[in-house]
């Protein structure tokens, strides 16, 4: 039986197992081995017949098992054994009667008390075939606590036992199998020919590559070894690099000076304000030590932009204007070499109690006379400031003009529609008397015309005053200017549109002519040419030069700009200044061009009135902001040097009244005095 | 009249611009790769100088590219890289999709590289090009190199930034090349002068970062890999120079430990930055030659003085802390301090536990500075000084070794101020730089003194700026003084008229010079043309908000030391 069941194990146990684990299969051997002798008794061989489904463990305990209880035997078989669970037995021993089982009536309780009161109780073990308890002896015991440890059951088996090859080197004289080689270990196998076919195309059409030879060079070495400057790209020069980041300030320390920290209100402001707009893109911080200072949040949002930056932004090369400041003012000849020229304010001719619209000075130089809107016509002396005279008039006085003969002593007023011709009756008391003889001694043509303006002579008590003629216009009159040589006088009376805005007076025949038949716009000023036959019309944009004795249109002057307000005439003849009420004074070079040839803006506001000096080479610009500006204007002989202007002086003095300031500005005749007259209703001399 | 009519914009500006979108197409690009393209080149948008010409009358708003530059990138090799990399990754999709394990092996095995460095070299015709280009590339990789490995760029990237950053702090060190650092509240700035040029980095602090949402890694991760490259190179011909060994390594002692030390150690050793570094050849030490000063052409002898005299200067400063031995406590940031401290000359080390590297121990006796950041510290030694970290930073700004009694451990720290202002003339300067350049010259603080002088000093500026601002009020007031009086003269004939002898006003000649000269100023600015008028306009508002601005900080410092003054007082009494 021994050499039977022998065989009989060791066929089953091969053949349960796969060949590859032959350790495994003697060390099994040896087990099983020692198990057989145990067992041997009451093996038999359906048990065996059972062993083979199991794994080598399992076959052994349930071996042991099923050995220690011979007495009952369950013959059921290896089934789920709840299948049984409701019927009183649980399967039939050898003979084929039923098994019962065995009485149960522990109750948790009794349980309990087991397990506290029975020593063996954790070796009691119930059998699933039989429900009966089985006490386990101390070498089962033993034995599972081997095997749970991962232990070979047997305690005596050595596991390090030297390894016996079962297949060796060694030809052994019976061969374990006998069965000559197939064929198709002596053919090239088809289905790899077809796969090497494969590839091989592939590889010869490309699509597989061999395997990439590994890089040889290191990953960083000399880059620039063989430098050469010279090959610098054309494209290099057109390179635009980009600019370096901005170094921080103080307000970006971890600890700044207190001034940098931001007050609340600045901190609001800067949280208002949009993220481009801010000046800096941080709150600057101050933190007690360095340990506090936390992460930056936006660190990589900076270089992410530093990077967009880089590679998106447009770049253009721009030339910094690196001018210094004090270049750019233009190297003007000092004014202390251009003296002599008013400087200081030194008189002030106080008495009318409205603004002075207009003043004139003698030819002599010694007699002043102003008029004003309070109806009066001033006449003062003007080393001494006092008031010699007042003369009445009917209306607000627009214009004075002393006649600049100096061998007549005549004023034209000009008030509403009226112009009055005043002998003051200062000065030589020839030229006076002289004066007085030339109007009266006028007699009446024999063709009496009939004439724009109605000449009267005035009588009684106007006469007494010094009112030599009255001349009505149909229109109210503006201004009066004297022709050089004091015979002809001409008046303004602006109406734009109407075909009478001039008139020109000649006072020793008594008559009166509208030299234009029609006049352009609204005519501001009018002026004599001091030499030649020339007569000066300023309209609001333009200025007009006529020759009277060809009488036509020799020349318009383009002022650039919206309103001319006044206008001078250079002693000499060529130059012209305009002022306008867009602060602007033109300068006309004659010779030169009918634009200007400079035009300065020096002045705040509108310009009122402008005057050339007589002899020196001044000239002056009164202003709304109650200032009078005085420039030298040198002209010279020479045709081809450019007239030299340089402002030399700033006057101020007059205080501003219903937002006006100077109203007229003239110069002395012969000094170099300029006299101003302003709308709190002085006249001030600087000298 | 022959000839044919010329069209519009088929010469001149307008041909020598493309838009960005025709750019890509002439390159047929997808616009991802023609971004890379573009920062790999170093290309960039040009403005045009009439943009409306180029735009062809258009004004819409368009980025233009020369196409100089465009058709430059036609022959860009690494064009076709890009083609190859996009066909691998389909066909590794496909081979995927067919679970073809092999195929997906061997194409693996195969994927195309490129290389950066032909791109570089025609970048940076010149070593010195490329030195000067390196700031943002120090920046990137320091940055890079502090990211955490989450996926937001290649582990190998961020290895590779560390690797290069620390060979980088590595040369700075043996050169000695740092001139300036700067604590700023985004991270610490660094300054270092490398063959002539000024190179700055900075280095954000060592926390955690909170990736944002709206940031494109891609394109950070594009620049950072033609950085790599860059620094690479150039720290490759920096150690050459120095006749260092690349890859660095740390210096051999006798030690037979180190013989066996691994490779990563030994780049932890590195990086620690406590160790000096292995030479190519044994050098002697302290090789600096006196050098031969020729004055250069075109060049005075005052000039040549001034830079010899700066050239002296900045050896003292190299040496700042030779011969001082710093011990730093575990709560300062030790890569930093350690860094400074050895670009000067100093030795440093830390406790053994906190990094490898530590040279001392906190027991050596020879210690004289030891860095702590917090209010006390338990133990103290005698014979050393305890300060606070700034003073490191401030002494490197500062040139000098500055008194250490102002970075005591618990005392208040003076501002720390940026190296990088130079205040030109009329600029606001801090009262703590002005006591910094007396310092540097030699002399003696004289602290509260001095300040009340400055601030008086200041207060004088302030009332002369206040007077010319007066004079025109002031002539103003004298006009309306003189008004009254002569309205009062001519109302009241009846006043008794009196004589009373006149006084010799003192004229101040000074003053009336001056008052000449502004008003011959005033009076020539009149006759200024237009445009010139414009522009001095513009440039006298931008100085003078210049002065409006030093003048705000002047009265919020002034403001805020009144405000403190009276606590100071208290103080000193107490004591």
């Amino acid at each position: 039986i021994l050499d039977n069941t022998e065989y009989l194990y060791k066929m089953c146990v091969f053949e349960s197992f796969p060949i590859q684990s032959r350790q495994k299969q003697k060390k099994l051997l040896h087990t099983g081995m020692s198990k057989f002798t145990l067992i041997l008794t009451s093996l038999n061989l359906q048990v065996l017949d059972k062993c083979k489904i199991f794994s080598s463990v399992s076959l052994l305990v349930f071996i042991t098992f099923s050995v220690r209880s011979q007495d009952i035997r369950n013959t059921v078989g290896n089934i789920p054994m709840e299948w049984y669970k409701d019927y009183p037995h649980i399967g039939y021993d050898l003979d084929g009667k039923k098994l019962f089982k065995p009485i149960r009536n522990k109750d948790e309780l009794d349980e309990f008390l087991d397990k506290m009161e029975n020593p063996d109780y954790w070796r009691t073990v119930q059998d699933k075939m039989t429900g009966a308890d089985i006490r386990l002896s101390d070498e089962q015991v033993d034995l599972v606590h081997r095997l749970q440890q991962g232990k070979f059951g047997d305690v005596n088996f050595n596991e390090y036992e030297p390894a016996i090859d079962f297949f060796s080197n060694e030809v052994m004289i019976h061969p374990v199998t006998n069965r000559p080689q197939d064929k198709r270990s002596f053919i090239p196998s088809l289905i790899e020919k077809e796969k090497v076919g494969k590839l091989v195309h592939a590889i010869k059409m490309g699509w597989i590559k061999p395997r990439r030879p590994k890089e040889t060079t290191p990953q960083y070495y000399d880059l620039w070894a063989k430098e050469d400057p010279n090959s610098i790209l054309g494209r290099h020069k057109m390179h635009v690099p980009a600019p370096k980041m901005k170094l921080p300030g103080h307000e970006e320390s971890y600890n700044p000076p207190p001034e940098y920290l931001m007050s609340e209100e600045e901190r609001l402001a800067w949280e208002q304000q949009d993220p481009e707009d801010r000046k800096l893109s941080f709150l600057p911080q101050k933190f007690a030590c360095l340990r506090a200072v936390p992460a930056y949040s936006r660190f990589i949002h900076e270089r992410f932009e530093r990077c967009l930056d880089l590679y998106l932004c447009p770049r253009q090369r721009k030339m910094r204007v690196n001018v210094n400041p004090e270049d750019l003012i233009p190297k003007l000849p000092k004014p202390k070499d251009l003296q002599p020229f008013p400087t200081t304010q030194s008189l002030v001719y106080r008495g009318h109690s409205s603004l002075v619209r207009s003043i004139s000075v003698s030819p002599s130089g010694q007699w002043l006379v102003s008029g004003s809107d309070d109806c009066t016509v001033r006449f003062w002396e003007v080393s001494t400031a006092r008031c010699l005279k007042t003369v009445e008039v009917g209306g607000a006085v627009k214009g004075v003009a002393w006649n600049p003969n100096p061998s007549i002593c005549l004023v034209a007023v000009s008030y509403d529609d009226t112009v009055v011709l005043l002998n003051p009756g200062l000065g030589d008391r020839l030229v006076c008397t002289a004066s007085d003889q030339l109007i009266s001694s006028y007699e009446e043509p024999e063709e009496v015309k009939d004439q724009l303006v109605q000449w009267a002579v005035a009588e009684g008590e106007g006469h007494e005053q010094g009112h030599r003629l009255i001349l009505k216009h149909p229109k109210a009159v503006r201004q009066v200017t004297w022709h050089g040589k004091g015979d002809y006088l001409a008046c303004v009376m602006p109406d734009n549109g109407s075909s009478l805005q001039v008139v020109i007076h000649q006072v020793s025949k008594r008559r009166t002519q509208n030299p234009f038949r029609k006049n352009k716009g609204l005519v501001q000023c009018v002026s004599f040419h001091p030499i030649r036959p020339y007569f000066f019309v300023a309209t609001q944009r333009y200025v007009r030069v006529y020759n009277l004795i060809k009488q036509e249109l020799t020349k318009k002057l383009m002022a650039n700009c919206k309103w001319i307000s006044s206008m001078a005439i250079h002693p000499g003849g060529d130059n012209v200044i305009c002022g306008s009420y867009d602060c602007r004074l033109a300068w006309f070079d004659l010779d030169l061009s009918t634009k200007p040839y400079k035009v300065l803006r020096h002045h705040k506001k509108a310009l009122r009135s402008v005057a050339y000096h007589r002899h020196y080479p001044l000239f002056a610009s009164g202003s709304d902001d109650g200032s009078v500006i005085v420039c030298h204007g040198m002209v010279y002989n020479d045709l081809l040097q450019n007239p030299l202007i340089v402002p030399v002086k700033v006057l101020k003095g007059h205080t501003i009244t219903h937002d006006l300031g100077v109203l007229d500005v003239t110069f002395h005749p012969t000094q170099p005095w300029v006299f101003s007259s302003g709308s709190d209703g002085t006249v001030r001399l600087f000298t | 009249m022959g000839g044919l009519q010329k069209k519009k914009y088929e010469s001149g500006s307008a041909t020598n611009y493309i838009s960005r979108n025709k750019a890509r197409k002439k390159l047929s690009l997808s616009l991802a790769d023609f971004r890379r393209l573009c920062i790999l080149k170093g290309i960039y948008p040009h403005e045009p100088k009439h943009k409306k010409k180029v735009n062809k009358g258009s004004t819409a708003p368009r980025t233009f590219y020369l196409l100089k530059d465009i058709r430059f990138l036609l022959h860009e090799p690494i064009v076709g890289k890009f083609r190859e990399y996009k066909i691998f990754v389909r066909k590794l999709r496909k081979a995927y999709g067919k679970a073809e394990w092999s195929g997906v092996q061997r194409m693996k095995e195969n994927k195309p590289a490129y290389k950066l460095d032909h791109i570089i070299k025609e970048r940076y015709p010149t070593f010195i090009d490329a030195v000067r280009d390196v700031d943002d590339a120090l920046s990137m990789c320091f940055l890079f190199s502090t990211f955490a490995r989450t996926g937001k760029c290649h582990v190998q990237t961020i290895q590779l930034c560390r690797r290069l950053g620390v060979e980088w702090m590595n040369y700075i060190i043996t050169s000695r090349s740092l001139r300036k650092v700067f604590l700023s509240i985004k991270g610490i700035y660094y300054q270092a002068e490398v063959l002539g040029q000024t190179i700055t980095w900075i280095i954000p602090y060592q926390f955690a970062h909170d990736h944002p949402t709206d940031v494109d890694y891609r394109v950070m991760a594009t620049f950072t890999e033609l950085y790599t490259t860059l620094l690479g190179f150039v720290n490759f011909r920096l150690y050459q120079t120095l006749n260092l060994v690349y890859p660095p390594k740390v210096k051999h002692t006798k030690c037979a430990s180190i013989k066996y030390m691994d490779l990563h150690i030994s780049y932890q050793k590195l990086a620690a930055l406590s160790a000096s570094l292995a030479r190519t050849v044994p050098s002697v030490e302290d090789e600096e030659a006196e050098l031969d000063h020729f004055p250069a052409e075109g060049e005075d002898l005052e000039k040549m003085e001034t830079r010899e005299k700066m050239e002296l200067e900045q050896n003292k400063q190299k040496k700042l802390f030779e011969g001082l031995k710093f011990f730093l406590n575990r709560e300062v940031p030790r890569e930093s301090l350690a860094f400074v401290i050895r670009c000067f000359g100093g030795e440093v080390s830390w406790d053994k536990s906190l990094c490898i590297g530590s040279t001392y121990d906190e027991t050596d006796e020879t210690i004289t500075h030891h860095i702590v950041d917090r209010p006390t510290i338990d133990k103290q030694y005698i014979n050393r000084y305890y300060i606070q970290p700034q003073w490191v930073y401030d002494c490197v700004n500062g040139k000098i070794l500055l008194p250490v009694e102002e970075y005591f451990l618990g005392v208040t720290l003076p501002p720390h101020l940026s190296p990088f202002v130079e205040e030109s003339e009329g600029d606001y300067v801090p009262p703590e730089k002005l006591k910094l350049l007396a310092l540097q010259k030699g002399e003696k603080p004289q602290a509260e003194e001095d300040e009340e002088e400055e601030e008086e000093e200041e207060d004088d500026e302030d009332d002369e700026e206040e007077d010319d601002q007066s004079e025109d009020e002031d002539e103003a007031e004298d006009e309306a003084s003189l008004a009254e009086m002569e309205e009062k003269r001519a109302q009241g004939k009846s006043l008794s008229v009196k004589v009373t002898p006149g006084k010799v006003k003192p004229e101040n000649r000074m003053r009336t010079e001056q008052e000449e000269k502004a008003e011959e100023k005033r009076l020539a600015i009149m006759m200024m043309k237009k445009r010139e008028k414009y522009l001095y306009d513009k440039i006298m508002f931008g100085k003078k908000r210049h002065v409006r601005e030093a003048n705000k900080l002047a009265a919020k410092r002034k403001a805020h030391d009144d405000a403190n003054k009276p606590d100071k007082k208290k103080k000193k009494k107490k004591c």
